[in-house]
């Protein structure tokens, strides 16, 4: 392998991590948030608030429902007014953001609601406040659930943002198909295949290694 | 022993004349700006009038009347027992006390605060001085035995040293202090519960509201976790409102007992005179599980409420206080010349005082069912014909 190949599937290793690190950061900032909220506001719960939940889970659907892709090109307006512009790397996180936000909040709603109900009661019967109860109960037992959504959000961002290469976003995903692909070279697709198996492997190892460790649910050996 | 180990800040709670910490006062209250005035305080902590509850109707359900009419009250320093079968309304009642539910008329008092009245704010204040334990011990599974107790204490607004200063001496008097940094799963159901409790009482409550807190735990642990309830009720002076569906629970720790069916209170009064005289249907049907009160099946199978020729008068005869131990049997075939068959029977204790059940047949007509009645009536015994069998 040349210098220069090795050098793009760096320079491509590097687009993708920035890519997946800041979708990811900003869509869990958004996305646990919104999570909390879908498990907590049904009718008769913490925040109820039945209306805002259907509108809220309506629009997180539509969201998780459109292909990948076809959010990418929809939301071009957007991506240039937050972005300033449409194409490349910075351009391509937009997307991947609104993507991973309903993403998240779906994931994390479903780790809140795993958590006991009686909890939520004995918090209430101590007298804490919604907030309290969110912060000390819900987001606390529901910890390794929560990391093992995230982790599974930044797998399945590394996918997604192979496809940023259609505005021009970079990325692993987009040499493979540029290189490997249309210009017929194997070992560049090798490449980026063994390098996307070697990330995806290390965050999902890290993950459960972290979800292990905060799970206190099963005793330890 | 105890007195060495207790908790400093739960001391006040032993002298009669000092007004304990934490209570709830609604004048001094950060959040519930909205509280309302403290009703006159009577004697009792909890006093709860005529109290109905009403779940509307769902989508695939009618509306269900979960209570109707309830009057209830549990006075200051005592071991209250709500018992009743599952569905009876036991779980809602008790959820009034600290404001889970709201009932849908009716007065719910503690410490003279309409509990009912209040809003959620205002609730918040008050449930920091109500503690409550749960049948399934409801810990954090993420928090150690330690933090697990300091919860209701940061909820409060505590801080680390003097959260501290509170959790340890709640664990020495359940008796965990060694367990301190373990995790809820490395715990038995006996040690889950010792949290619950140390975790109900961090705040210094004047009323523990204990939910079928025995309920998961197999006899053996229940009779530890009962006796350091008692304990705690005793030498604290820790008021107690308890449900359960287990006469064994009411008998070993409550004072007072009420009966509850189909969301109505059937029967009240002291534990004793629930236990040594039950007036009603379901009271007996909850006290047929306990020792002495249950005939066996060959007998039953042949009851009857007709007298036969040849038939023998089945009588349960109740022991209760000094006449407990007496040997009134023997005088009783004895003095009148009576054939006595015995069919079951048990001593035992109850609220501490002795109490034992005999059931015994005898061949009798109305007059000499009438002269042993009256013979064991005259010895402060009481007797209850049962039926006859052939």
């Amino acid at each position: 392998m040349s210098p220069e190949i090795a050098w793009l599937i760096a320079r491509a290793t590097g687009q993708t991590l920035h890519m997946v690190a800041i979708a990811a950061l900003i869509g869990s900032a958004l996305g646990i948030p919104l999570g909390v909220f879908l498990a907590t506001s049904g009718k008769g719960e913490l925040f109820a608030a039945p209306l805002a939940n259907r509108l809220l889970g309506a629009v997180v659907n539509a969201t998780r429902s459109t292909p990948f892709i076809i959010l990418v090109v929809a939301i071009i307006p957007f991506t240039r007014l937050v972005a300033g512009t449409s194409i490349g790397t910075n351009a391509a996180i937009v997307p991947l953001t609104i993507a991973t936000i309903p993403f998240v909040a779906r994931l994390v709603e479903a780790a809140i609601r795993e958590v006991d109900p009686g909890l939520i009661e004995t918090a209430r019967a101590m007298g804490a406040t919604p907030l309290q109860i969110v912060w000390k109960v819900l987001l606390a037992e529901a910890r390794p659930g929560i990391t093992l959504a995230l982790t599974l959000t930044v797998v399945s961002l590394i996918g997604y943002s192979a496809m940023v290469g259609a505005v021009g976003g970079g990325g692993l995903g987009d040499l493979g198909i540029r290189y490997g692909y249309q210009r017929f070279m194997p070992d560049v697709m090798l490449a980026v295949v063994v390098v996307l198996i070697v990330l995806v492997q290390a965050v999902q190892s890290a993950g459960d290694r972290l979800a292990r460790r905060f799970d206190k649910r099963i005793r330890p050996r | 022993m105890l007195r060495t180990t207790l908790p400093n800040f739960l001391q006040p709670a032993l002298a009669t004349d000092v007004v304990p910490v934490g209570l709830y006062d609604p004048d001094n209250d950060a959040e519930g700006q909205a509280a309302l005035p403290a009703i006159a305080t009577t004697g009792d902590l909890v006093h709860i009038e005529g109290v109905s509850k009403v779940f509307p109707a769902g989508r695939n359900s009618a509306a269900v009347a979960a209570l109707d009419g309830i009057d209830l009250s549990a006075p200051r320093g005592s071991v209250t027992a709500i018992i009743g079968r599952s569905g009876a309304g036991k779980s809602t009642l008790i959820r009034l006390v600290n404001g889970l539910e709201k009932p849908s008329s009716g007065r719910v008092l503690v410490d003279g605060v309409d509990v009912a009245q209040l809003p959620e704010a205002g609730l918040r204040g008050i449930r920091r001085s109500i503690g409550m334990i749960f049948q399934h011990f409801n810990l954090l599974s993420s928090r150690t035995v330690f933090d697990n107790v300091a919860l209701p204490l940061e909820i409060a607004g505590l801080q680390g040293r003097d959260i501290a200063a509170r959790v340890t001496p709640l664990l020495d008097l359940v008796g965990l202090a060694d367990k301190r940094d373990r995790y809820p799963a490395e715990l038995s159901g006996g040690q889950k519960q010792r949290v619950g409790i140390a975790r109900a009482l961090a705040t210094e409550p004047k009323l523990l509201l204990s939910d079928e807190a025995t309920s998961a735990l197999d006899p053996e642990t229940t009779q530890s976790v009962l006796e350091l309830l008692k304990r705690i009720n005793r030498d604290l002076g820790l008021t107690i409102l308890l449900i359960t569906h287990e006469m064994e629970v009411v008998k070993r720790i409550a004072d007072h007992v009420a009966v509850i069916d189909a969301g109505r209170i059937v029967e009240r009064g002291s534990t004793f005179d629930i236990f040594s005289a039950p007036r009603h249907e379901t009271t007996k049907a909850l006290l047929s599980g306990v020792p002495g009160m249950q005939l066996p099946d060959y007998v039953t199978a042949r009851l009857s409420q007709e007298r036969t020729s040849g038939s023998e008068t089945v009588l349960r005869i109740v022991f209760t206080g000094p006449h407990a131990t007496d040997p009134v049997l023997s005088r009783l075939s004895g003095e009148l010349g009576l054939d006595l068959n015995i069919l079951g029977g048990a001593v035992d204790e109850i609220a501490g005082r002795p109490f034992g059940t005999l059931v015994v047949s005898f061949p009798a007509d109305d007059e000499r069912l009438a002269q042993v009645r009256g013979f064991l009536a005259e010895r402060g015994l009481s007797t209850e014909v049962l039926g006859h069998v052939a």
